[in-house]
C-alpha cells in the first residue's frame, strides 16, 4: 500500500527539495496545488499521478493547509523530519518574505485611491474565487455516499451556522461534523453489507 | 498588546490549527469574529486588505494569517511601519501567527499520513473524508460571504456583489487562470469602477 520510492527520479538531497517547492510557491498565485501537481507528477516525473491523488486525499483529510501537508508528508517519506521541513519551509520562505514587503509597503500607500480602490476590487474576486472553488466541490456532493439531499442539507446549514448566525467554528465542526461522519458512516457501512 | 494578550494570540492559532479542515481559508469567518469582532487587535479594512494581498501574491493561502499577524503586531507597536521596533513587533506577530496556526496540524499530519496510508480503506477513513466533504462546501460559501460583506453603499456595493458572482461563475465553470480575474478585479477597482 505504501507508495514505494521505486526508480523515479527524485530529489537527491534536503535543500534540492527546498528549492524545488520554493520554486513551485512562487509560481502558485490564488492557490499552490494546481502547480504542485503539474511541477511534481508532469513536469519532473517525481510522483505518479496514482501516487499524487493517494497523498492529496490523505492531504485533505488532514486539518491545515492542504498544500502544505501534501509538502510535509512527500519531504518525510524521502528525508524523514528534515526533508519534511525542507519542503514546508520552501513552500513558505520566499513567498512569506514577498507578502509581508507588500504588506509593509500597502501601509505606506493604504491612503493612495487607486490603492485602496485595487485592493477592493481584488477582494471581490477573492471572495468569488473561494465561491466558486466551492460550487466545484459541490458537484461531489450529488454522488456524496449519505445521499445529495443529507449532504446539501448539511452544507447549508454549515454556511448559516458560520455565515449568518456567526457561530464558532468549533461548534461547527463537533456538532455537524459529527452527524455528518455519523451518517457516512452507517451509509458506507450499509454499501458494504450489501 | 501585554504579555498575556501574546499568549492569547498564540493560543487561538493552536486551538485553530486542528480545525482548518479543507484548507486555511475556511478559518477566515472564525478570525474575523475573533481578532476583529472579539478583541479589536486588528481593523476591518486591514483584515479584507490582508486576505486580498495574500489571494493576489503567490505561496499558500494560510499566508494571509501572517499577513493578519503582521498587522496586529502594527497596531500593537502604535499604527505605521516606522522604525524598528514596529518592524520587530510585526515581524513577531506574523511568527506568532504562523507557528501557532501551522505547528498542531502540522505534527498530527506527519503522525497520522503513515497510518492513514496503510488503512485508508477502512471505514473510519473513508467517512471521516466523506463525511467532512459536505461542511468543507458550506464553509467555504460562509467564508466568501464574510469577505463580500458590504460596506454601506448600495451602488457600490451592488456593483462588488456582481464582480463577486461573475467571478465565482468563472471559476466554477471555465478554466480561466485565477490571475487574469485578480487583475480585473485590481484594474476595476484601481479606476473605481467597483
Amino acid at each position: 500500500m505504501t507508495p514505494t520510492l521505486d526508480d523515479r527520479p527524485g530529489p537527491r538531497t534536503a535543500s534540492e527539495l527546498f528549492w524545488a517547492f520554493s520554486a513551485m510557491a512562487l509560481q502558485g498565485f490564488g492557490g499552490v496545488m494546481a502547480v504542485v501537481q503539474r511541477e511534481l507528477v508532469e513536469r519532473r516525473g517525481w510522483l505518479s499521478n496514482e501516487q499524487f491523488v493517494e497523498d492529496w486525499a490523505v492531504a485533505q483529510v488532514m486539518p491545515g493547509p492542504n498544500v502544505c501537508n501534501l509538502a510535509l508528508m512527500y519531504g518525510d517519506r524521502l528525508f524523514g523530519w528534515r526533508g519534511a521541513l525542507a519542503a514546508l519551509a520552501g513552500l513558505l520562505a520566499f513567498p512569506l518574505v514577498l507578502l509581508l514587503t507588500l504588506g509593509a509597503l500597502y501601509g505606506r500607500f493604504a491612503q493612495h485611491a487607486a490603492m485602496v480602490g485595487a485592493l477592493r476590487g481584488m477582494g471581490a474576486v477573492a471572495a468569488g474565487l473561494i465561491a466558486g472553488t466551492a460550487l466545484k466541490l459541490a458537484d461531489s456532493l450529488r454522488r456524496h455516499p449519505m445521499g445529495a439531499l443529507p449532504a446539501l442539507l448539511l452544507a447549508a446549514a454549515a454556511f448559516a451556522g458560520v455565515a449568518l448566525a456567526r457561530l464558532p467554528l468549533h461548534l461547527i465542526v463537533f456538532v455537524l461534523g459529527g452527524a455528518a461522519y455519523g451518517l457516512t458512516w452507517r451509509a458506507l457501512r450499509r454499501g458494504e453489507r450489501r | 498588546m501585554s504579555l498575556a494578550d501574546w499568549a492569547h494570540l498564540l493560543l487561538f492559532q493552536l486551538s485553530l490549527s486542528l480545525l482548518a479542515v479543507g484548507g486555511a481559508v475556511t478559518l477566515a469567518p472564525e478570525m474575523h469574529r475573533y481578532l476583529v469582532q472579539g478583541q479589536g487587535w486588528l481593523g476591518d479594512a486591514q483584515f479584507n486588505a490582508s486576505i486580498a494581498l495574500a489571494q493576489a501574491a503567490p505561496g499558500p493561502n494560510v499566508l494571509f494569517i501572517a499577513l493578519l499577524g503582521w498587522n496586529i503586531g502594527l497596531n500593537a507597536a502604535g499604527g505605521a511601519p516606522t522604525g524598528l521596533f514596529a518592524l520587530a513587533s510585526a515581524t513577531f506577530g506574523a511568527a506568532v501567527c504562523v507557528a501557532g496556526v501551522l505547528t498542531p496540524s502540522s505534527l498530527l499530519t506527519l503522525f497520522a499520513a503513515r497510518w492513514a496510508q496503510r488503512h485508508q480503506d477502512r471505514l473510519a477513513v473513508r467517512a471521516f473524508r466523506q463525511g467532512l466533504s459536505s461542511l468543507v462546501v458550506g464553509i467555504m460559501l460562509a467564508t466568501s460571504w464574510l469577505l463580500a460583506q458590504p460596506s454601506g453603499r448600495w451602488r457600490e456595493d451592488g456593483l462588488l456583489w456582481l464582480l463577486t458572482a461573475v467571478t465565482a461563475l468563472l471559476v466554477w465553470r471555465t478554466r480561466l487562470h485565477l490571475l487574469w480575474l485578480l487583475a480585473a478585479g485590481a484594474l476595476l477597482g484601481a479606476l473605481g469602477w467597483v
